[in-house]
């Protein structure tokens, strides 16, 4: 008899430690790398404040925040080519904003506003997707769509760690890797579904061990690390590219703010733990402590920095404001390519209502 | 007596149902330590114990699929799905699984579960989070399908469901969980399933809703009164099966009938109701039915959900003409 057991180390691959030390291999071009990043993680950790705020004032709906997650997201989206197809979460806003989508866009999903969907011409990505889990499936038939046009464009499916309960992550994983496609599904495990912590999400002690199962190549990353979530993800599209099928990551991170505006973390988790991934982990913190050693950066930049981030979000909110209302019969258009009869019927009966 | 709003009435009656049968068990996403994400079940957990309310992982088809087994096996699973619209995932577990167990057994085992699920628009929830799908479980036989619309009702409501021998999907609308508060006995009580309840008595026009289209039949018929039209309201409370007498009294008094529901109007329940109206009491009508629905399109974001959504105007213009004829 043979008993498969997980003997692995859980702890995840870094390149940065917690002090900003290199303790891992850099990518080549690490300082321009860096050198762009940095300024666009201040961007959406203000961002991502400013709708927070936005939203207890009233002048957006729920929003679901990120802070915490940007070395996550926006490393792994720099290795993605605008022909790449992604399918995000309603999570992903950082990565998807350094992957093109304008900030006023970003803020048009909380706002209710029927555009919100409506993604750029020129990215191939999926509206953010709600239903947990669902997007994974759809990441999938876009890769096998690549292979089919013989293409070397590549599908991503993001998701977080309460994703991979559901069903359509275990067909997701199982369909790619049967069918070798080229697919990277990205974890970002931030440890809480909600207010369910990832223990009581899944027994086994890495959610990178999934791969195992499938066949699939795993990799567990300091998603807090900018520079390992980086070399992951670049391993994984490369491998996706060159048609060695699908690759499992999980980064390793946290969400510091709650799960939505609509959401009391103080009732599962200490204010304590939050203060302790902060103050050791926040990927802003040690892309700053490694910029700082290498001498790129010093207090005179982080402020110039934190002033023109400043502006661009009040330029994105202002923009928000100004956006212009769509009514419901300009919307309802869009059910099928022509509208029903019945529809149409019905929009006319309620008039003036249906703006 | 206390004056509780509707979720409150909801949360005493789970805990009424965990206190006096040891086989019932509360379980869902972010229902124990959260207390749900509306707080129906808060508390719950720090009274019963993490194994009676348990918080599951992510995963709405094993949420409604180990209900099955269960409450084959004898506990009485009282299962959340967080928001309706992800009772998708699961329609597969709902409607092929837990609706047939008795048919498909002839009577040998039987799956007497209860799913709740938050429902219903005018929230401004994100996509999927208002959807009203009562039409796809009404359509479904073997499953009963309950949604309250007031405190009293939901408490009643819901204790028939989970002491009931068939599977029940529960439809908690989200607009009224705190939209007002009644006096609600704070003892064990039921209200029974499959009767509907007239709210207002009326000799015109008999206005039928369900869960959050109540008040808006009760201000629509409160507009008119000035008008010297005279409705009847009628609050379902069951959709499936079909209280199919209180109908036909009603509108063999009344002779015009209008429906009023969120859900969107094409294959809706209205439809079965303008038929079932129809049916028992064609020759009294006196003018043809009327329905009030959502649109025919995917629930709106919510910048145009008012737009969308049944009115009291809209209602009060299907009252007039109907009145017309
Ligand atoms: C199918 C489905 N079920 C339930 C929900 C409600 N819900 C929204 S987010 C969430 C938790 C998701 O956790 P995770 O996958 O870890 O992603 P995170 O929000 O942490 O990024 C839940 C339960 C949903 N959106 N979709």
């Amino acid at each position: 008899m043979q008993v498969y057991r997980f003997t692995g180390d859980t702890k995840p691959d870094q390149v940065l430690n917690e002090a900003g030390e290199v303790v891992g291999s850099l990518p080549d071009n690490a300082a321009d790398l860096a050198l762009e990043w940095y300024p666009f993680m201040i961007f959406c950790r203000k961002f991502d404040e400013r709708a927070q705020l936005l939203q207890r004032q009233g002048r957006l709906g729920t929003y679901a925040p990120f802070r915490g997650q940007e070395a996550a997201q926006i490393a792994s989206f720099a290795v993605l080519r605008p022909s790449d197809w992604v399918f995000p979460t309603y999570r992903e806003l950082a990565g998807m904003m350094y992957h093109g989508l304008e900030p006023v866009h970003a803020l048009l999903k909380s706002r209710g506003h029927p555009d919100s969907g409506r993604m750029p011409d020129g990215l191939r990505m999926a509206p953010v997707q709600i239903a947990i889990a669902a997007q994974i499936l759809h990441a999938v038939g876009a890769g096998w769509a690549c292979e089919l046009q013989q293409t070397d464009d590549i599908a991503v499916a993001y998701f977080g760690d309460g994703a991979t309960s559901e069903g359509d992550f275990h067909e997701g994983m199982n369909f790619a890797a049967v069918m070798r496609l080229p697919v990277v599904f990205f974890c970002q495990n931030n440890q809480y579904a909600i207010s369910v912590p990832v223990e009581r999400q899944t027994a086994s002690p890495t959610i990178a061990q999934k791969a195992i199962a499938y066949g699939v190549e795993g990799i567990r990353v300091d998603g807090n690390d900018v520079f390992a979530v980086y070399q992951a993800m670049r391993y994984a599209v490369d491998r996706a590219r060159r048609g060695e099928g699908p690759t499992l990551i999980e980064a390793v991170t946290y969400r510091l703010g709650p799960h939505t505006t609509a959401d009391d973390p103080g009732r599962y988790r200490e204010a304590a733990d939050v203060e302790r991934w902060a103050a050791a982990k926040d990927p802003l913190v040690r892309l700053r402590l490694w910029l700082t050693r290498q001498g790129l950066w010093d207090d005179a930049r982080q402020a110039a920095c934190e002033e023109e981030a400043e502006a661009r979000v009040r330029q994105a909110v202002a923009e928000m404001e100004a956006y212009p209302h769509k009514p419901l019969a300009e919307a309802a258009r869009h059910v099928y390519a022509e509208v029903p009869e019945g529809l149409a019927l019905d929009l006319a009966e309620r008039g003036k209502e249906a703006r | 007596m206390p004056k509780w709003t509707m979720i409150e009435a909801i949360r005493d009656a789970l805990a009424i149902a965990l206190r006096d049968d040891p086989r019932v068990l509360v379980f869902g996403e972010d229902v124990g330590k959260n207390g749900g994400v509306f707080r129906a079940t808060d508390g719950l957990q720090a009274e019963f114990g993490e194994a009676r309310v348990v918080d599951t992982p992510l995963a709405e088809k094993a949420i409604v699929g180990t209900a099955v087994g269960l409450a084959m096996a004898g506990m009485k699973p009282v299962a959340e799905i967080q928001f309706l619209g992800f009772a998708y995932e699961a329609m597969d577990q709902i409607a092929a699984q837990l609706a047939r167990i008795r048919f498909r057994t002839q009577g040998r085992f039987t799956a007497p579960a209860v799913i709740r699920a938050p429902y219903g628009g005018g929230v401004r929830t994100p996509e999927l989070h208002s959807d009203s799908l009562e039409a796809l479980f009404a359509h479904t036989p073997g499953l009963v399908v309950v949604t309250p619309s007031r405190p009293y009702d939901a408490k009643g409501l819901l204790l028939s469901a989970i002491r009931s021998p068939d599977p029940v999907i529960f439809l908690e609308p989200i607009r009224l969980y705190r939209a007002f508060r009644e006096e609600v006995p704070e003892g064990d009580y039921e209200v029974p399933l499959g009767r509907a309840a007239v709210r207002r008595e009326g000799s015109d026009v008999t206005l039928v809703a369900w869960g959050p289209t109540v008040p808006v039949a009760e201000s629509a018929a409160v507009q008119v009164a000035s008008q010297g039209i005279s409705c009847e309201v009628i609050d379902l409370r069951t959709l499936a099966p079909l209280d199919r007498s209180v109908l036909k009294a009603s509108v063999e008094k009344t002779g015009r009938a209008v429906i009023v529901h969120e859900a969107v109007r094409y294959a809706g329940l209205g439809a079965e109701m303008a038929a079932s109206i129809m049916d028992l009491a064609f020759y009294h009508l006196r003018a043809p039915i009327e329905r009030v629905a959502g649109l025919d399109t995917p629930y709106p974001p919510a910048a145009l959900e008012d737009a969308w959504l049944p009115s009291v105007t809209r209602v009060v213009e299907a009252i007039q003409r109907v009145m017309q004829d």
